[in-house]
């Protein structure tokens, strides 16, 4: 359903994807691995329009995505979950979750909450007093307010708490579970084996490997190369 | 309460869109002369005053919507200062377009009905109409802070206020949120003006006066915080009924020293918060790359200067110098925002210091002119040296509010100071020296210390010194790293700047005569600015390309109407829709094909 093919991307005048490809179906989670600085942050941006795309081609659902203003590409289902989390400080909860509420998302308060009950009890708190995976929560569940088709989540588990990290993978397979697609960049290669059914391995803004999570497992000195692991 | 109506209408704008709006008090001054033409005009007896207010804020609205629409919108993914540019000439228009529709006369509005009388409050009559207006403010505010705070609007809106791009991704349409955005201050803005008509006169420069007032409490209260501008409304205010009657003599400096104290403090003002980004301003404006400019034609172009204005009318000569002084003033601004990345709103200070250096000179001390002259620079840079030291430490927008601030407290205690600085009567007399009395002769003089000027900045920009601003300008981080002192370094291109801001300063006193207050106001300021950027911030040479095109384009136009601010305006909006990259970055783009 979501389909980049040669993608180009600067930030001015650093050129910083080289021709990535790569391909999200109906309903699968893919993970998008690779070190610190090698271009995953960056080719998520560039599928939403806040990067600029220089060539190539970004497909959903057969139309292109390039040149589409970030907001409408939101609109069309395809939602980004920064890896900075971004929580509206001085928002409470509940309006943080206001923002992306479209009402013909088929996501509800109440839906949200039975994902993730914790942020029922923090409805009424700011934003900014909430714990990091308090945070992780709320700029998903955010997102999920928007109603996406595929959700593009950026380091999901990075700065978490291990147990934290293990709740946390449990909403990510009943996202999974419910039909969201899911494009996840991550560095946590354990995390990413735990919930992806496919993965790519990115190294200066280039992919340098396509296969199953049990390829990727198979091959070691491709992990070596590649991944801090 | 008008201060609140118009500040917070200004931050707003600010917190959500991130334009800082200098046509803000355009448009209240476009919504009192509104009104006052309405309320003559209107056939509804008692209820015309009334209805005209409304009409007038509401057609205020109007305009602003329309200029979010047509011109703002257009600019959004510019670098900031392009928007800054834009809303200035806007001012410019606005203002001339009032005096050609109402004429330059002062003009007094009808009372209001049914508030025309006084009341005694703690032994002082205060008009019934202030108190009104004093109930409205708490009124507006509860208005404002349930649309904020109860209505999903009010949620975006402070969302945007947080983190624009987050909003975007969440699907939702920021050029709507602009829109509304600007009408809601623009309406502000209109109500204010629209509300003054009982209590002040109109005059086509209300406009100057309101926007450095909304700019201090907006600076004050925080930038882009609603409640913020309410308290800073009342502080300001009390502080300002408190100056004079207490001190009298310098009320206008009271509040401005409030605010430098404020921003030197807690540079995000009262309510605000700190920049998430904090990016500096300046490295967005460096959208392009330097242009070069052929070493020929920059010897061609000095043997000119060297061997025309023999034979040019005298009028010209005068025209020349003038482009001289104010090339060498916008390259000294060149240094700071393009070289520095530090934009400054207050250079006034710099060319001010250096006019006032130089003539208090020659008024008190019977000086002879060139040492006077030679007194101005050093005069500028060691104002820059103290203000230098508390603007270098704070970034971006509060870097170019507090250079504001002290440009304005420069201005006021030029004002003010009556017995040393003439006040408003300025300082006249100040000719240069019998032998450079000349036209032609005084030209030289200028070509000689503009050129020498231009040369060191130049050069200054090319060495180790330049190079590390530009680390410090782009990667702050980094630089910091390394090993460089970026505030030093800043500083000191803070106090490079004021010198040769001053030596500006200095030859224009000596080429006008005299120096008035003016010399510091904030239109001093955004001048340079607006040549730097028509000219084109990448390179030094774009500040005196840009210094002569503006005063040309000043000269000539003045030559065929009055309304010279019209014009001016329309080609600035032309340049900045067409050209956004300044001359020499639109040739530079050409060049490389
Ligand atoms: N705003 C920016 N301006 C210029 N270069 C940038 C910017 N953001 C990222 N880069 C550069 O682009 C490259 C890719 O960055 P990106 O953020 O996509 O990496 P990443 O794989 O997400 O790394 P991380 O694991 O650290 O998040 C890096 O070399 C980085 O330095
Ligand atoms: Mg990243």
């Amino acid at each position: 359903m979501l389909e980049l093919a040669d993608v180009h991307a600067v930030y001015g005048p650093s050129h910083v994807l080289h021709g990535v490809s790569l391909r999200v179906g109906d309903g699968e989670v893919v993970s998008l691995l690779g070190r610190n600085g090698a271009g995953k942050s960056t080719t998520l941006k560039a599928i939403v329009g806040v990067v600029e795309v220089t060539a190539g081609d970004i497909r959903f659902e057969g139309r292109s995505l390039r040149g589409v203003p970030t907001h409408r590409v939101a609109r069309l289902g395809i939602g980004l979950v920064p890896e900075d989390r971004r929580i509206f400080a001085d928002l409470t909860v509940l309006d943080n979750l206001a923002v992306g509420a479209r009402p013909d998302s088929g996501w509800t308060l109440p839906r949200v909450f039975d994902l993730f009950p914790k942020l029922a009890e923090l409805a009424r708190r700011r934003g900014g007093s909430l714990s990091g995976g308090e945070q992780q929560m709320l700029t998903i569940a955010r997102t999920l307010m928007t109603g996406p088709r595929v959700l593009l989540l950026d380091e999901p588990s990075e700065g978490l708490a291990p147990v934290v990290v293990q709740a946390f993978a449990g909403n990510v397979a009943a996202l999974k579970r419910q039909g969201v697609a899911i494009l996840m960049a991550e560095q946590n290669l354990k995390f990413a084996r735990r919930l992806a059914d496919r993965a790519y391995v990115i190294e200066k803004g280039e992919i340098r490997f396509e296969g199953t999570m049990a390829a990727l497992d198979a091959d070691v000195s491709l992990r070596r190369a590649y991944l801090s692991v | 309460m008008v201060l609140f109506l118009i500040a917070s209408g200004l931050s707003l704008i600010f917190g959500v869109t991130r334009v800082v709006n200098f046509a803000h008090g355009s448009f209240y001054m476009l919504a009192a002369y509104l009104a006052y033409t309405l309320a003559g005009a209107l056939p509804l007896g008692g209820a015309s005053f009334y209805v005209a207010v409304a009409l007038a804020a509401l057609a205020v609205g109007a305009v602003g919507t329309l200029v979010e629409i047509v011109l703002l919108r257009r600019v959004y993914r510019a670098p900031e200062l392009y928007q800054l540019l834009l809303t200035f000439a806007l001012v410019l228009v606005v203002s001339d377009v009032v005096k050609l529709v109402w004429g330059s006369e002062n003009k007094t509005g009808p009372s209001a009905p049914g508030l025309t009388g006084a009341v005694r409050v703690a032994g002082q009559l205060v008009p019934t109409y202030d108190l009104a207006l004093i109930a409205l403010g708490p009124c507006v505010a509860a208005a404002l802070w349930w649309l904020f705070y109860r209505t999903r609007w009010g949620v975006l809106i402070r969302a945007a206020t947080l983190d624009r791009e987050m909003v975007a991704l969440l699907g939702v349409d920021q050029a709507r949120l602009f829109t509304g955005v600007f009408a809601l201050g623009s309406l502000l803005a209109g109500l204010a003006g629209a509300l003054q008509l009982p209590r002040v006169a109109l005059t086509t420069v209300m406009d100057a006066a309101i926007i450095t007032e909304a700019f201090v409490v907006v600076v004050v209260g925080g930038m882009g915080s609603v409640p913020g501008a309410l308290l800073a409304a009342v502080v300001i205010g009390v502080i300002d009924a408190f100056g004079v009657l207490l001190l009298p003599r310098a009320s206008l400096v009271l509040t401005f020293v409030v605010m430098a104290a404020v921003l030197v403090v807690r540079p995000w003002g009262l309510m605000g918060r700190p920049e998430a980004q904090g990016r500096s301003a300046g490295g967005t404006i460096i959208a392009g790359r330097e242009v070069a400019v052929p070493r020929a034609l920059i010897v061609g172009l000095a043997a000119l200067l060297l061997a025309i204005p023999p034979l040019l009318p005298t009028f010209y000569v005068w025209v020349l110098v003038e482009i001289l002084a104010f090339a060498l003033f916008a390259a000294s601004l060149h240094l700071l925002m393009g070289t520095g990345g530090m934009v400054s709103f207050g250079h006034a200070a710099a060319f001010g210091m250096g006019a006032y250096g130089a003539a208090l000179l020659v008024r008190w001390a019977t000086a002879p002119m060139l040492l006077a002259l030679a007194a101005a620079p050093l005069a500028a840079a060691a104002t820059a040296v103290v203000i230098g030291f508390f603007c270098v430490r704070l970034s971006s927008i509060y870097f170019a509010m507090l250079t504001l601030a002290f440009a304005q407290i420069a201005y006021a205690i030029a004002h003010q100071w009556y017995d040393v600085t003439g006040g408003d009567n300025g300082l006249l007399g100040i000719w240069p020296a019998r032998w450079l009395a000349s036209p032609v002769r005084y030209y030289y003089l200028a070509l000689a210390a503009s050129g020498a000027g231009l040369a060191v900045l130049a050069v200054a920009g090319r060495a180790p010194f330049g190079l590390t601003l530009r680390a410090a300008r782009d990667h702050p981080r980094r630089a910091e790293a390394v090993g460089i002192d970026v505030r030093a370094h800043q500083w000191l291109a803070f106090v490079v700047a004021g010198f040769f801001g001053g030596l500006a300063g200095g030859i224009f006193v000596f080429l006008k005569g005299s120096v008035f207050p003016e010399s510091l106001a904030v239109a001093v300021s955004v001048e340079p600015l607006v040549m730097v950027l028509l000219g084109g911030v990448q390179s030094l040479a774009g500040a005196p390309v840009g210094a002569a095109l503006y005063k040309l384009l000043d000269t000539v136009v003045t030559r065929y109407t009055e309304y010279w601010q019209l014009v001016l305006g329309v080609i600035l909006v032309a340049i900045v829709l067409v050209f956004p990259r300044g001359i020499l970055g639109t040739l530079g783009a050409r060049g490389r094909g």
